[in-house]
């Protein structure tokens, strides 16, 4: 009897998951997700980041339309793409100066790494399938379609920029390039300080960041109008990465490791909109299969007796 | 002795604001800017910012109309403080006393923000005062000006200031007071400059001295007849729409 469970539970177990990942399929056909990227290479001394050609080579003629229109949806996605958008955010926001800042996500260092395999999942995505991840996750709305004109158009804007890039190869200055975790580890109540002193003044004490109008200009760093429990933002590491070589803007540079660290958990140690992939509605399976394995992130962590990963709407 | 309407309006105004018991704490900023403070040194500020606060250009006296409240009051501070230093403001703040201060920020808060008409997408030149504004210069860790003061510098927030309704005069002079002026050598026939220590140190979180610091005297002007040349549009503005940048 034992011995028949056990041979049970060995053919049902592979079958649960596989239908499980055959649900999370029809829902978002070949989304991909936001999951940590190698670790860059180290820009060699006395070399520069690469370097996109000018706005003003972008040619006139249909092609270089394409491009301009694409980079006005890349810097007022809310205004230009609303359909697209479920919160305040803009990709400029993460990717500074128009996705062309080295160690700022910058679009000429993603743009070549695509059709990607991961040997994790045995899958293949595109590039239009990752910027798709970005509208479902750090924009929290609805991926615009692979043919649509919004995704053409971003394509040919990160196209454009990687022009004589080496196609295939990992670029220094790629990601974030994150800071190691300090050895005494991260700091919430620390970050707190550093919040309040650094970053409160554009973000907001409540974290919501400040709006002109209906345009957002600071975005929101947490609550209903941030990216998602899903985004790779949610991940200290990635945050801490982000922030010690963007914030404050242009005094990039001047956090500490420790300092970047710490504020980064005090900003990701707070509610925000619910990852889209939740398993049965429950935080836990929801942890176990996609954010136990990524990196350092608080989603279904319990942080000052309240379980983390509740979602706000 | 014949009056104008409006004229005798005002003394009236004036006469039945002596006669009103002071309260503590309460200070009328309308009439400060246009009377000046209870200690004649807190000369009416429109007589300098102009009669209906918008500033005037040729004098470099900013717009106060429709600025934040709180960064009126903390430029005050500031000036009282020395961490904005100017020989003409120093000696007015320090004339007025902290209800005066509040009471004048209040008023011209109260009064019309800037209105810059939206218009499309602008596609910058490079090396332009546009281009500063719009897209500013990473590769001197200098972001575009209107990343922080908002769209079309209409300003964000308390911290952030308008830029739009300002005149060239006035930001190119706020970008000199950041920078200070770098010493010169003497030349063939010129002599020697010595160098002028910044003036203004009350950017929050040093966020605005490192960036006038990296600028050029082209790029100051630039960038100042950029803002200046937004000009104030008198079309409502819906701000449920979205400003695009």
């Amino acid at each position: 009897m034992k011995m028949t469970l056990r041979c049970l539970s060995v053919v049902l177990l592979p079958l649960v998951t596989t239908s499980a990942l055959a649900a999370d399929a029809v829902r978002n056909p070949r989304l991909d997700d936001q999951t940590q990227l190698p670790k860059a290479p180290v820009r060699p001394a006395g070399q520069t980041y690469f370097q996109p050609p000018a706005e003003a080579d972008i040619p006139h003629n249909a092609f270089g339309d394409l491009v301009r229109r694409g980079q006005d949806l890349f810097m007022n996605t809310r205004a230009l793409a609303p359909q697209y958008v479920g919160n305040d955010m803009n990709c400029v926001n993460c990717h500074i100066d128009r996705g062309r800042k080295a160690n700022s996500g910058p679009m000429w260092a993603a743009y070549p790494m695509y059709p990607a395999y991961r040997k994790k999942n045995n899958k293949v995505n595109t590039f239009v399938e990752r910027m798709q991840g970005c509208f479902q996750f750090s924009m929290n709305g609805k991926p615009p379609a692979a043919d649509s004109e919004v995704m053409t158009a971003l394509t040919a804007y990160a196209y454009w920029m990687s022009t004589g890039i080496h196609l295939g190869k990992a670029q220094p200055g790629r990601g974030f390039n994150e800071p190691p975790p300090p050895k005494g580890g991260y700091d919430i109540a620390r970050g707190k300080a550093v919040y309040d002193k650094q970053c409160a003044l554009c973000h907001g004490d409540d974290g919501t960041g400040k709006k002109v109008g209906a345009t957002s200009v600071f975005p929101p760093l947490w609550g209903k109008d941030s990216y998602n429990w899903g985004a790779g933002m949610h991940r200290i590491n990635t945050a801490a990465g982000f922030i010690q070589h963007n914030m404050p803007l242009g005094r990039g540079r001047t956090l500490s490791d420790q300092e970047a660290w710490d504020v980064a958990a005090y900003v990701n140690s707070h509610e925000r909109p619910q990852d889209p992939r939740l398993v049965n509605g429950d935080i836990d399976e929801t942890r176990k299969r996609y954010h136990a394995d990524d990196g350092v992130n608080l989603y279904g962590v319990v942080v000052d007796g309240r379980k983390l990963g509740q979602g706000v709407q | 002795m014949s009056l104008s309407p409006t004229r005798s309006l005002a003394l009236c105004l004036s006469a039945s604001l002596l006669t009103l018991p002071l309260q503590a704490g309460a200070a009328d900023g309308e009439a400060i800017i246009q009377q000046g403070g209870s200690n004649p040194a807190a000369m009416p500020c429109m007589s300098c910012h102009g009669t209906d606060g918008k500033g005037m250009a040729a004098g470099g006296f900013p717009r106060l109309a429709g600025l934040p409240e709180a960064y009126i009051a903390k430029q005050l501070a500031d000036f009282k403080a020395g961490r904005r230093e100017n020989p003409l403001m120093q000696p007015i703040a320090q004339a007025l006393g902290d209800a005066e201060v509040a009471a004048v920020a209040r008023a011209y808060a109260a009064k019309p923000k800037v209105n810059v008409k939206v218009g499309p997408v602008e596609r910058p030149k490079e090396g332009s005062g546009a281009w500063l504004a719009l897209r500013g210069a990473w590769d001197r860790n200098i972001p575009e000006c209107t990343l922080c003061h908002g769209p079309s510098g209409v300003g964000v927030g308390d911290a952030f200031p308008p830029l739009a309704g300002q005149s060239a005069e006035y930001i190119e002079a706020q970008l000199r007071a950041w920078r200070g002026t770098p010493a010169q050598p003497a030349g063939k026939k010129a002599r020697a400059v010595a160098a002028v220590a910044p003036t203004r140190s009350n950017d929050p979180n040093g966020l605005m001295r490192h960036i006038a610091a990296d600028l050029s005297e082209a790029e100051i002007k630039a960038v100042a007849a950029y803002f200046a040349g937004l000009g104030e549009s008198t079309e409502p503005f819906d701000e449920s729409q979205h400003r695009l940048r």
